[in-house]
């Protein structure tokens, strides 16, 4: 379980050193897409159309912030994850298409995304679920926003953080995935409690 | 002045305390999970969870960005006047907070898929009246995150599963719900009354503070059960493993049809939120599980 501080841009040979429930940090860009961004980034990639944001080497966040404007500059008021799961339809298409290495979010990805992760050399990584204000303290700074007509949660937002974390590796790059693990073990012990349920 | 005419700033407070404050019963299990919890990793998100509540009442900010849906629970007195302005003041507190406080703006009209902008909108937010004796007027809002709120669950069951049943349900709820919730989670049952008023009794359960088990020791020792079983699925904090699952079990019940036996789960994520705040006549205001005006 060692600790890693990533800078973006982040190599393939890097992120492949990175093990299951390793500690690591990101300094560097970060740019969050959630479902909605999710669906116009794969339409772009169809119709060969290049993003206007860059992800290449860089973190994928899924994140809804809380955000405030003061005069024309955004600022971000509170920024946690947002759960990945909604995201598993897109990600093998996304991480082919974008090359991103990191994705962060909360509750673990499926076995698609991670195999996909083991063939495009990316992991996965595990932000505290609501840890709004601790991820926004991280943020030095928004470069960006695109697509802001999808809303404020939906919209692309391209940040600066400097030691964002602690994120736990739930998905490594050796199809690792630490969420099928415990939900084993849980139906295993759930299966346990009801026998013993029922007496 | 009359009671009414507080009513906006009244619940703009209460948005603003429940989005930064946790009330204190939720802490002091968050506290206690993170002292008990032997997982390693378990350990470190209940620390993460400690610090970033810290942070967010240290710099006034929303500690989680899903600031949700709100819902406000009124419990009016009859003798209390304009009764029919109460929700276009609640309206007009909850557009100024997505504003100063802010708040993500979180309605979106389910055709359209168009965000308000402002977190109001058709039945948005939500309003619970109940009509008691008297002339208080008391005010709560609970703030749900979208991650809890998608494992809500309501199971028509046989009346011949019994308690066995009820208990079986909420274990695959909570099994099922796994890591996507936020755990450790809070559980509102209700048991009875059709499909609308047992989900209904059991997200209002979720009102009840931790350190209070229901009154009527039968189902206090049931809510201890359920408890005690679905911390040992092992999910743990976030979902990576550890004892501490749940933070409390509250039970709800109403009388239900000899065919019938509905069981209603409501999931509240560790961010739990809520504010409760009494206006009385003369202008007078009580804020109630929190201490901060
Ligand atoms: S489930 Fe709760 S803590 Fe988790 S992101 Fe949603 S609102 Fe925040």
């Amino acid at each position: 379980m060692s600790l890693h501080i990533l800078k973006t841009p982040i190599s393939r040979e890097e992120i492949q050193k990175i093990k299951l429930k390793d500690t690591v940090y990101i300094t560097g860009t970060i740019v969050t897409a959630r479902d909605q961004a999710h669906r116009r980034a794969l339409s772009y990639f169809r119709e060969g159309k290049e993003l206007p944001f860059k992800l290449e080497e860089r973190a994928l966040f899924h994140c809804g912030p809380v955000v405030k404007k003061n005069d024309a500059k955004w600022q971000v008021i509170a920024a946690g994850p947002t759960t990945s799961k909604r995201m598993d339809i897109f990600e093998e298409e996304f991480l082919k298409n974008s090359k991103t290495r990191v994705i962060i979010g909360k509750g673990g990805m499926g076995r698609k995304t991670t195999e996909a992760m083991a063939k495009y050399g990316a992991i996965y990584c595990a932000f505290t679920g609501g840890a709004a204000a601790l991820g926004a303290k991280a943020i030095k700074d928004v470069k960006g926003v695109k697509w802001l007509d999808l809303g404020i949660p939906e919209a692309v937002w391209i940040l600066e953080v400097k030691d964002f974390g602690p994120l736990i590796v739930a998905i490594d790059t050796h199809k690792n995935n630490l969420f099928i693990d415990i939900e084993k073990e849980v139906e295993m012990k759930k299966q346990k409690i009801l026998a013993k349920l029922q007496g | 002045m009359e009671q009414v005419d507080l009513v906006e700033n009244v619940a703009f407070n209460l948005i603003n305390q429940a989005v930064v404050y946790l009330p204190e019963d939720v802490k002091k299990a968050l506290k206690r999970a993170y002292d008990e919890e032997t997982s390693k990793i378990g350990k470190r998100q209940l620390k993460i969870i400690l610090d970033n509540i810290a942070l967010a009442e240290k710099e006034k900010v929303p500690l989680c960005q899903d600031t949700g849906i709100a819902k406000f629970y009124i419990r009016a007195g009859a003798q209390v006047k304009k009764l029919d302005e109460i929700e276009r003041e609640i309206l007009r507190a909850m557009q100024r907070a997505t504003r100063d406080i802010p708040l993500r703006p979180n309605a979106v009209n389910p055709f359209t898929q168009k965000n308000s902008g402002d977190n109001t909108g058709r039945f948005t937010p939500s309003f619970d009246w109940e009509i008691v004796p008297g002339d208080n007027l008391e005010l709560t809002v609970m703030i749900k995150g979208g991650g809890s709120e998608n494992f809500g669950a309501i199971g028509m069951l046989s009346p011949s599963q019994g308690i066995l049943g009820i208990k079986k349900f909420v274990i695959d709820t909570v099994v099922k719900a796994g890591a996507q919730p936020c755990p450790p989670t809070i559980l509102g049952v209700a048991i009875g009354g059709g499909t609308e008023i047992a989900t209904k009794l059991a997200k209002k359960a979720l009102l009840r503070p931790l350190d209070k088990p229901n009154s009527d020791p039968s189902i206090a020792k049931l809510e201890k059960e359920i408890f005690e079983v679905t911390n040992m699925t092992g999910i743990g904090p976030m979902g990576m493993g550890g004892k501490t699952t749940i933070l409390g079990v509250h039970i709800d019940y109403a009388h239900r049809h000899p065919a019938t036996f509905p069981v209603a789960v409501a999931l509240n994520c560790w961010a739990a939120r809520r504010a409760t705040a009494k206006i009385g006549t003369e202008g007078k205001v009580e804020y109630l599980n929190h201490n901060l005006f």
